[in-house]
């Protein structure tokens, strides 16, 4: 199995790897996948007023999640919640060039957008 | 030798249980019998067929050597995975009027389990022997599965997967005490174990020549000729040849490979033991002390020396392999197969489903130098040491969390 050179490219130069502050009010965390299934991904975005001016991630999985994973984090910043809320993993699929076999990694990656998002506001709804 | 550059990038083999190189002597004894000696090795009325026939003889006789029984006992195959059907699917129809229950390991390759499992669909049974966390099924456990209506009992030799070496001798002698016939899978390991199939009890042995530095596309079976004789209903026929157990025109370069492969191996695999086993030994200290969570999968000591499966905790296998590019290696992880079902060996032992996904298996070989394994630990560490920094669970687990407690979201 060749790999994507866009899938090479994100493993061998991650965007935005790494953790924000999970405790902070401005912070959403999102954690998907299981250990089980070969692939987990946190995903962390920064608000301000309503924008994503930050986001992280680290991933558990193979090159295509690792890819899929750090394409998203690139992509929502600068976004709306609502704009990152409306990517779609079929978005992913095409930039990255994933196989069918790989379509999975990207369809937890869209999950793992929603679920920082839900993250962050469920923490606004209670302050 | 074992090294290549390919874009400027170094190559380092360590899938020798996937496929080994072909021996350039193995090369060079099988080029003539392209071009010069091509014959039928059943042209009887020539000088072609007789050199071709002359071939053949000399490497049914190498390979009966190295497993320790007569030219006449050995039948040349196009690969393991026939052989290992001939002698299940062979012993199978011969002897079901004797009984229609076969023993065998969950640790068996797919060679053996997918031929079992199609005669269990055509009213065969099967018990499937489980294996201990390193990979070894217990003798006994075999006593107690044979039955009345046994007929066959398949063992692997040495796994393919973790290197782990069955007590062979002794579940031989445990089926020629209940008169069952013992089939063993012997694809891997020809290169530095020694097998003696009547010291061993072993009644049927399948081999592989490109698992032991001969060429693809043969294989040889031993198929024992006395106390008891055996006989196997061919799975290939049309001609009668060898011995009427797979008919067809033999693969006479292939077959002169594997030949000289064979005395290859009975020359050397004392000593290629002992030296694999020292270049593993430093590989898997290197290995070891460079990090923390590290598993070895597979028996400690009772494992072919080549043998390295090991699991880096929170790390995903295919993306380990990813990142150590240049390393040839495979993984058990459930990515890097086509059907995304982990490894059912991992599985057998016991191997919890997380750490299955982490786990590489680097299987070092004749070719493997120093050089090579110092090189390939190097980059192993580098790439482990920074998907690491690029893990989760990593993360969690050095935060003092306890992941086993974790409700994770997933479907």
């Amino acid at each position: 199995m060749a790999y994507g050179d866009k899938v090479i490219d994100h493993f061998e130069n991650p965007r935005n790897m790494g953790s924000l502050d999970k405790g902070s009010d401005t912070v959403g965390t999102g954690i998907v996948g299981a250990p089980e299934c070969g692939d987990v991904m946190k995903l962390q975005i920064q608000v301000e007023e309503d924008r994503i001016v930050d986001a992280k991630f680290k991933t558990f999985g193979c090159g295509s999640a690792i890819a899929s994973s750090s394409l998203a984090t690139e992509w929502v910043k600068g976004m709306t919640i609502d704009e990152a809320h409306a990517l779609k993993n079929t978005d992913i699929v095409e930039e990255l060039g994933l196989p069918p076999v790989k379509i999975h990694c990207s369809v937890l990656a869209e999950e793992a957008i929603k679920s920082a998002i839900e993250d962050y506001q469920s923490k606004q709804s209670k302050s | 030798m074992a090294t290549m550059d390919v874009d400027g990038k170094r190559l380092v083999y360590l899938d020798n249980f996937a496929a080994t190189r072909t021996d350039p002597l193995v090369v060079e004894a099988m080029l003539p019998y392209f071009t010069e000696h091509f014959g039928n090795a059943h042209s009887r009325s020539h000088a072609y067929g007789w050199s071709a026939e002359n071939a053949v003889d000399t490497a049914r006789e190498q390979v009966a050597k190295l497993v320790g029984c007569k030219a006449g006992e050995i039948i040349f195959t196009s690969g393991g995975t026939e052989g290992c059907n001939l002698a299940i699917h062979g012993v199978a129809k011969m002897y079901e009027e004797r009984g229609k229950h076969i023993v065998t390991s969950a640790v068996e390759h797919r060679a053996v389990l997918d031929p079992i499992r199609s005669l269990e669909r055509q009213g065969y049974e099967a018990s499937y022997l489980p294996v201990d966390n390193t990979g070894l099924v217990s003798p006994e456990t075999l006593r107690e599965a044979i039955r009345e209506d046994t007929i066959l009992v398949s063992m692997i030799f040495a796994s393919n997967e973790i290197g782990t070496i069955q007590d062979v001798a002794a579940m031989g002698a445990i089926c020629k005490d209940k008169g069952v016939i013992f089939h063993v899978d012997a694809c891997v390991g020809l290169d530095t174990e020694t097998i003696d199939v009547d010291a061993m009890g072993i009644d049927i042995l399948s081999m592989s020549a490109h698992k032991m530095y001969g060429p693809g596309g043969v294989g040889a079976v031993y198929v024992r000729r006395r106390r008891p004789r055996v006989r196997l209903t061919p799975l290939v026929i049309g001609g009668g040849q060898e011995r009427g157990m797979r008919h067809g025109t033999l693969n006479v370069p292939g077959i002169v490979g594997m030949g000289k492969a064979a005395e290859i191996a009975f020359e050397t695999r004392e000593s290629e033991k002992a030296r694999i086993l020292n270049l593993r030994t430093k590989f898997e200290g290197v290995l070891k002390e460079g990090l923390e969570e590290v598993y070895v999968n597979g028996h400690p000591t009772q494992r072919l020396p080549g043998a390295l499966n090991i699991s880096f905790n929170y790390i995903e296998g295919e993306s380990l392999m990813m990142g150590m590019a240049g390393i040839c290696v495979s993984s058990g992880s459930a990515c890097t197969s086509a059907t995304l079902e982990p490894s059912h060996v991992m599985r057998a032992l016991g191997v919890g489903e997380d750490l299955v996904h982490t786990s590489i298996r680097f299987s070092l070989g004749r070719f493997t130098t120093e050089d090579d394994i110092d090189y390939a630990a190097e980059e192993c560490l580098r790439a482990a040491r920074k998907l690491r920094d690029m893990s989760p669970l990593w993360e969690m687990f050095k935060e003092g969390i306890d992941l086993s407690e974790i409700e994770w979201k997933h479907d």
